[in-house]
């Protein structure tokens, strides 16, 4: 293996080639048309009219000559408050499309600037399927409306929620607000509210001579993972139609992270995917690290990769067990649980957390390894092979399990693409396309590792495609083992958290920028950054804008989960509720991620 | 028919429902230990007491009824099944002069009895109002008449060989060779149509809590959910029992005295359900239906086919 320790600083973890699309659009559409932003992440950013951007959109879908298929994110910024925007259009709220590109290997984002009340844009649900829940959550978060919308009604809030949370005028914690109360008619009403009425939801109740049972599965219930609620269509057993209603494990994550610092913010990404622990830190830091201008040293990018890769396992070992069970098998999940400890031994060892480490820092690590950390980690890496052996044998060659998953649950690479969905449930489509592979990042590129893929796209690729990628994390974790950099685990930079404090008794500049840094926490330069980073379940990206001050102005934070569970009722129609189980523990999703 | 003394049915009565009961504890510690784990461990020697502190806890419940449940149904339906279940046991030839009632057709009585037991998950589904339990319970009457008819079938060959419908006489038939050998296919057809029966993995369909939370009894809760729970595992005894007098030989063996035999035949039995939990998962609802039509049946014919043609020929 060759294995150079030359640090991939995180301002180059994004390749942009901005010129092409840019000059592309232009030419298509008129100079006039756009106002380019520069950001720090290279990502080529265009302000668009209101009238004109569903066209670009088009185009840049369907018509330009390598495409930009996925709709990546959508999402809004209310932009009253913010002081430092020079030269971009003027705009009380903005909406943020998001497109990615795999032939081009690159992503585009388009802005459109709303003012004076004219919240109101025409809906992009049939150009992207996945559009849907998307503008949704900007409704329910920002008010905008989506002409054309088939559903848009509240997502993630109560139908009964009074204002929009991620308006800056909307307050963040509950002593901000009234005294709560409920009389007996603000109790009828929301009881009320809840009531089920089929035609809401876009369902029928009866089809010629029979009615159709709904079901409701969740929000309490074994194998949704979670709090989560789908609203069955049944036909005997067979499913005719399955809404999934969502929400019930929504904290508000973006709106805090325009209350905490910078610094203070990194548990709470923990806990946005909570399976993949300081993983969701990665894009976080490495956004900040970005904006900051913070080179990372080798050594800490190598500690991030491996513990990144341990916790990969560890969430892949859980969805492998669970998986099991949701068709039947009683045993794997406490086998897994068991090689889950092991691994949280190792993390508990090296971060003195367990499944919410979090670790990393802006500019580095919390701390060095520590003595005997190879030991360790050298013991797992010889342990865990066999168990894999093991598991494929009880699990994946087992017939029963074979008849229940292969040829459910199925989509292939273009739906995959027009949902959004990345990781895993991209690959088992065929398309062996791995963030960590395309814009390698956190020094990925020194590493030998293979991106599986499957084939069919049902619920047993999904799975097959899991247990591989465990195989190929222990493979870069053994890389990490033998090549572990000596040097620094945390930039030497003044922004970093908590700064170094090596030189603060020498020099009187260095002991203010501790100080200031300490108590207030570091102040991110203005302007937008972001980074992405292959987890868990798929792509994560924290897309922050900073307005010069010691907190974010916006967090955006993509999940993979959000759309993948929009795709629920194109994988089930017509199938079976145990089939539907299957499906669901084939997703591989946790609700914190998928409400954030 | 004989009908033994009253010591002997109260004798026996409780026996089984003490062990269904000490099932519940050697399941757990048997999955647990299976499993890598610990089990109920906590409460007396091995934690063997965990029973009578669940036994404890489930009958100091409210004993709650949903208002939404028709309540006289809802009431009668656990009590079905721990009914069926003991009554078919009456039969079982336990050894040569222990044993509650003997007449001649004591295995048409047996399966008639089971087939009665479905009674109570129907009614259980149908009585809740609950959709989930309603599924349930569909589930079950679907399983159990696919599954019934070659269980039965199954049987005859055994019947075929001893020329009778009378359990003590199936066993004293077995004094030269189990019918196990003979009737190897019977074995194996008769063994998976008690796991149905019972309903248990990989045939627990009707309960199947990652897809129907706890199916037909979903909505019960202490002393009532606590005779479902016993029932079944008197089902398991009843069925490990059933297999060892018609296949293995029932109280017959060296040595020992045919009491132990029994009992050791049973429990290794019991203990065979309970591995084959820990290890497989369950089918799907319409692939189970196809596997008892399809597979199973026409084997059980074959099965009772060569069967016959064998004895015929000899």
């Amino acid at each position: 293996m060759t294995f150079t320790t030359t640090a991939g600083s995180a301002t180059t973890t994004e390749r942009p080639k901005t010129g092409a699309i840019v000059g592309e659009l232009r030419r298509r559409f008129g100079d006039d048309e756009f106002t380019v932003q520069s950001t720090y992440d290279g990502i080529p950013t265009l302000w668009v009219s209101k009238d004109r951007f569903v066209d670009c959109l088009t185009y840049l879908k369907r018509e330009t000559e390598r495409p930009y298929p996925m709709l990546f994110d959508l999402t809004a910024v209310d932009e009253r408050l913010r002081q430092y925007r020079d030269g971009l259009p003027a705009s009380e709220f903005t909406l943020v499309y998001h497109l990615l590109s795999f032939d081009r290997n690159e992503d585009i984002r388009l802005k459109v600037a709303l003012a004076d009340g004219g919240l109101s844009v025409p809906s992009i649900a049939s150009l992207w399927p996945n559009a849907n829940w998307y503008e949704r959550e900007v409704f329910d978060m920002f008010g905008i409306r989506f002409e054309g919308h088939p559903n848009l009604r509240r997502i993630l809030m109560p139908p009964t929620w009074k204002g929009y949370p991620l308006r800056k005028d909307h307050p963040a914690r509950a002593t901000e607000m009234g005294r709560f109360s409920l009389p007996e008619q603000k109790q009828e009403a929301e009881q009320e509210a809840l009531r089920f009425v089929p035609e809401e939801w876009g369902m029928q109740r009866q089809k010629d001579s029979s009615d159709f049972l709904f079901l409701n599965l969740g929000p309490n219930h074994p194998s949704v993972h979670g709090v989560f609620r789908i609203a069955l269509q049944l036909d005997g057993e067979e499913i005719v139609d399955a809404v999934p209603d969502i929400g019930y494990h929504h904290r508000a994550a973006e709106k805090m992270g325009e209350r905490q610092s910078w610094h203070t913010y990194i548990p709470y990404t923990d806990r946005v995917d909570y399976l993949g622990g300081s993983l969701n830190n990665l894009p976080y830091v490495m956004a900040l690290e970005q904006m900051a201008g913070i080179e990372v040293p080798p050594r800490a990018q190598t500690i991030r990769v491996m513990i990144s890769e341990f916790y990969r396992i560890n969430n892949h070992l859980l969805f492998y067990g669970t998986f099991a069970q949701d068709v039947g098998q009683l045993s794997p999940v406490f086998y897994m649980f068991v090689d889950r400890e092991r691994v949280f031994e190792i993390i508990e060892a090296i971060t003195g957390g367990r499944m919410h480490s979090s670790f990393f820092r802006i500019g580095g690590t919390a701390m060095d390894l520590p003595e005997g950390w190879d030991k360790k980690v050298r013991e797992f890496v010889d342990y865990f092979p066999k168990r894999l052996a093991h598991y494929d044998k009880m699990v994946l060659a087992n017939s029963i399990l074979k008849r229940r998953t292969q040829g459910i649950g199925v989509y292939d690479t273009k739906e995959a693409i027009d949902w959004g969905a990345t990781g895993p449930g991209l690959r088992a489509t065929g398309l062996a396309w791995d963030y960590r592979k395309a814009r390698p990042y956190s020094g990925y590129e020194n590493f030998e590792f293979e991106v599986p893929s499957g084939k069919n796209g049902d619920c047993y690729d999904r799975c097959q495609v899991r247990v591989e990628e465990m195989r190929q994390s222990l493979r870069i974790i053994e890389q990490c083992l033998n090549n572990m950099p000596s040097g620094p685990y945390k930039a030497f930079h003044p922004l970093t958290t908590p700064p170094p404090k090596a030189r603060t008794m020498h020099d009187i500049e260095t002991l203010i920028q501790h100080f200031l840094n300490v108590s207030w926490g570091p102040v991110i330069p203005a302007g937008e950054g972001s980074a992405c980073v292959e987890g868990t379940k798929g792509l994560y990206r924290y897309y922050l804008t900073s307005d010069g001050n010691t907190t974010s102005y916006r967090t955006r934070v993509r999940t993979a989960s959000f759309p993948h569970l929009q795709m629920i009722p194109l994988m089930s129609r017509g199938l079976m509720i145990a089939d539907l189980i299957a499906i669901l523990g084939s997703i591989d999703f946790v609700m914190s991620d998928v409400d954030r | 028919m004989t009908l033994g003394s009253p010591f002997d049915i109260a004798g026996i009565l409780g026996a089984l429902i003490t062990v269904a009961a000490l099932l519940i504890w050697v399941e757990r510690r048997l999955l647990a230990i299976w499993q890598d784990r610990l089990g109920p461990n906590r409460v007396g020697p091995l934690g063997l007491f965990q029973v009578v502190a669940d036994m404890l806890k489930i009958l100091s419940k409210e004993d709650w009824i949903p208002p939404f449940a028709d309540k006289p149904v809802f009431v009668l339906a656990p009590v079905v099944i721990m009914g069926c279940m003991l009554a078919a046991f009456a039969v079982i030839p336990i050894a040569p002069d222990i044993g509650i009632i003997d007449f001649d057709f004591d295995l048409l009585y047996v399966l008639a009895v089971l087939a009665l037991s479905v009674y109570s998950v129907v009614l259980a589904g149908y009585a809740s109002n609950s959709k989930y339990s309603l599924i349930g319970s569909l589930r079950a009457t679907a399983q159990a008449i696919s599954y019934e008819v070659f269980l039965a079938m199954s049987a005859l060959g055994v019947v075929m060989l001893a020329g009778t419908f009378d359990l003590r006489a199936i066993v004293e038939a077995q004094r030269d060779g189990w019918f196990v050998v003979p009737q190897f296919l019977g074995f194996i057809l008769f063994f998976i149509g008690v796991l149905a029966e019972t309903h248990r993995t990989p045939f627990d369909l009707p309960e199947a809590e990652n897809e129907l939370v706890a199916g037909y009894h979903t909505e019960y809760s202490g002393m009532k959910f606590g005779m479902f729970f016993v029932g079944e595992y008197i089902g398991v005894t009843l069925g490990a029992a059933l297999i060892v007098t018609l296949f293995f030989g029932g109280w017959l063996g060296p040595v020992l005295p045919p009491l132990a035999w029994f009992t050791i035949k049973t429990a290794v039995f019991i203990l065979l359900f309970i591995l084959v939990r820990g290890s497989l998962p369950r089918p799907r609802y319409d692939q189970l239906m196809s596997f008892g039509w399809l597979v199973m049946l026409p084997l059980s014919f074959l099965n009772l086919l060569v069967t016959g043609a064998v004895i015929l020929w000899r």
